[in-house]
């Protein structure tokens, strides 16, 4: 075998390995979209009884899913403003600003990234319950911010890596204020790490079981209304709703994705 | 001077550090260490928690058959580290070194599974290996089988679902390594006369080896705590320290045994991360 033949078939072979790994990532996946498609009513919803577009249409029936969908939308819009307010001004005040017990703050900034979730969920869990403060939709995102502002920080952070100092410095001489300075020099300049970071606090939120598990109290979130739904049979409904989430959870991406691009595609233009 | 710089920045810095300062203390250290607290507390009659201190949760802890599920959570963490680099590896260098256009998309593919809910994804997988699901269907519609494989409800299918839920975990910071390598170090080692294997073994790895940390670290630590997993595809037959812990806190209602077992798995989390970092390990690369 010459070389270029033994190139080609390596490529292949490596082509081939690609795909399997694709396969395997995406198996599950196109369970949840082929039963969402299941003309079944019998539990546990396994076999395939022909094809109907039925389950999209009774969606909009099943209040309590619909409900747990409203909740996870919610919490998480409202995650995603309050932990990337938080974690831009932090991250932004840590690369800026020399203190004391700053690195405290990092370490503390690490917990909840590497400790397993269930730690997170049932220190949380004992909290509120110690404090009495009633678990629900309130308790859900107090979960959910202290899960996603870590996040946040590292994306805004290594924006900051290649911040140059002295465009403040030059905002600041020619008559600005901090305030002006802030919004109109830091923010824009950092707006690619923020955006990256809220996208990723509002994914996390969306996807979270374990931590909402244990500081839900009688909100269901999407996710816990799935658990909930596992020891009778996922319904096909269920699978439906999936499905159009990632479906929009795509879009929302490649959208962020084109327009970042664009901006970069203009800037480098001119 | 000096003293008038500190004045104008201390106010600023106020402002911005200190809501994270806050939002730390009161939900991580706080609920940290009133677990800690609460693993020495005690249980009355009525199943409520009594702040008198007592070693009795540390004590149960170390009952046989809590030993043997610390053991089996060890070794399902460690199969499905090595499963997961295992598979990873090459995958992540065959795309960070693609000169395919469509390079940005095949690193997208490796995220999206994971916008789906990940309860309803591990659901798919025991859709598709139960007894009457889509695999066992098949066999048998192809004639290789006659009766329905057990497939589920194993060690190995618990490690699967492991497997399949923290592989990105790995495959990620893997990419990040693989394609920071400098190309002309491989180019130079295949001209010095290295083989392709020798090329691997002392250039590759050592230089992705950070890669390598921070993506085991991922996997494993998490790996311990996911007990739905177990609940799902193992069925109960592969318990893992995350199944213990949420036992307590929910049905078994002993939140001070439930809080040892957790302070246990901090322990190994803490001690995990020590040796990451002994190992030239990066923190910040640990973020994703």
């Amino acid at each position: 075998m010459g070389r270029n033949a033994k190139l080609r078939t390596g490529q292949t072979a490596g082509k081939l390995y690609c795909l399997l790994i694709y396969l395997f990532l995406f198996l599950p996946i196109a369970v949840i979209v082929v039963n969402s498609f299941n003309d079944t009513t019998s539990k546990p919803y396994l076999s395939w009884k022909g094809f109907t577009f039925d389950w999209y249409l009774k969606l909009f029936d099943n209040t309590a899913l619909l409900g747990s969908f409203g909740n996870t939308m919610i919490i998480a819009v409202a995650n995603t403003l309050l932990a990337t307010c938080i974690g831009t001004l932090a991250a932004v005040g840590m690369y800026k600003y020399k203190f004391r017990g700053k690195t405290i703050i990092d370490s503390l900034l690490y917990i909840p990234v590497v400790i397993p979730e269930i730690v997170m969920g049932i220190s949380l869990l004992t909290l509120f319950s110690k404090t009495n403060i009633p678990r629900g939709m309130l308790t859900l995102i107090l979960a959910h911010v202290t899960f996603s502002i870590p996040f946040v920080i590292f994306n805004v952070r290594a924006r900051l890596a290649g911040y140059d100092n002295s465009i403040e410095e030059a905002s600041l001489d020619l008559g600005a204020n901090r305030m002006q300075t802030f919004f109109r020099i830091t923010l824009p300049v950092l707006a690619p790490g923020i955006g990256g970071g809220a996208l990723l606090a509002f994914t996390l939120s969306l996807d979270d079981v374990i931590i909402s598990y244990f500081t839900n109290g009688q909100t269901k979130t999407f996710p816990l209304k799935v658990m909930e739904s596992i020891k009778s049979g996922v319904a096909p409904d269920i699978n439906a709703l999936s499905t159009l989430i990632l479906i929009g959870t795509i879009l929302l991406v490649v959208f962020t994705q084109r327009t970042s691009m664009n901006r970069k595609d203009n800037k480098e233009g001119k | 001077m000096k003293g008038r710089k500190m004045k104008t920045t201390a106010a600023p810095a106020a402002v911005m550090v200190g809501p994270v300062t806050l939002w730390l203390a009161f939900f991580v250290a706080v609920p940290l260490l009133y677990v800690f607290v609460m693993s020495f507390c005690s249980l009355d009659q009525n199943y409520n928690i009594v702040f008198a201190f007592t070693l009795d949760n540390y004590a149960r802890l170390s009952d046989v058959n809590y030993i043997a599920i610390y053991l089996q959570s060890l070794i399902i963490a460690f199969l499905t580290t090595v499963i997961c680099l295992g598979l990873a590896y090459p995958f992540a260098f065959l795309i960070a070194r693609t000169v395919s256009k469509y390079k940005a998309v095949l690193y997208m593919l490796v995220v999206i599974p994971f916008w789906t809910n990940s309860l309803i994804r591990i659901y798919g997988w025991r859709t598709f290996l139960g007894a009457n699901g889509w695999l066992n269907n098949a066999l048998i519609a192809m004639g290789i089988i006659s009766e329905p494989l057990d497939l589920l409800f194993s060690k190995a299918t618990t490690v699967l679902g492991m497997v399949y839920c923290l592989i990105p975990y790995m495959v990620l910071p893997l990419y990040t390594a693989i394609e920071k390598l400098d190309k002309n170090l491989l180019e130079a080692s295949a001209d010095l006369g290295a083989k392709k294997l020798t090329t691997y073994r002392k250039i590759v790895i050592p230089l992705t080896a950070s890669g390598i940390f921070s993506g085991s670290i991922m996997v494993f630590i998490p790996c311990l705590g996911l007990f739905f997993v177990s609940d799902i595809l193992g069925g109960g037959n592969s318990d893992i320290i995350g199944n213990l812990i949420e036992r307590q806190f929910q049905s078994g209602n002993n939140w001070p045994l439930g809080s040892a077992l957790s302070i246990i798995l901090i322990a190994v989390t803490l001690l995990l991360v020590k040796l990451y970092q002994k190992c030239g390990g990066d923190m910040e690369s640990l973020g994703v």
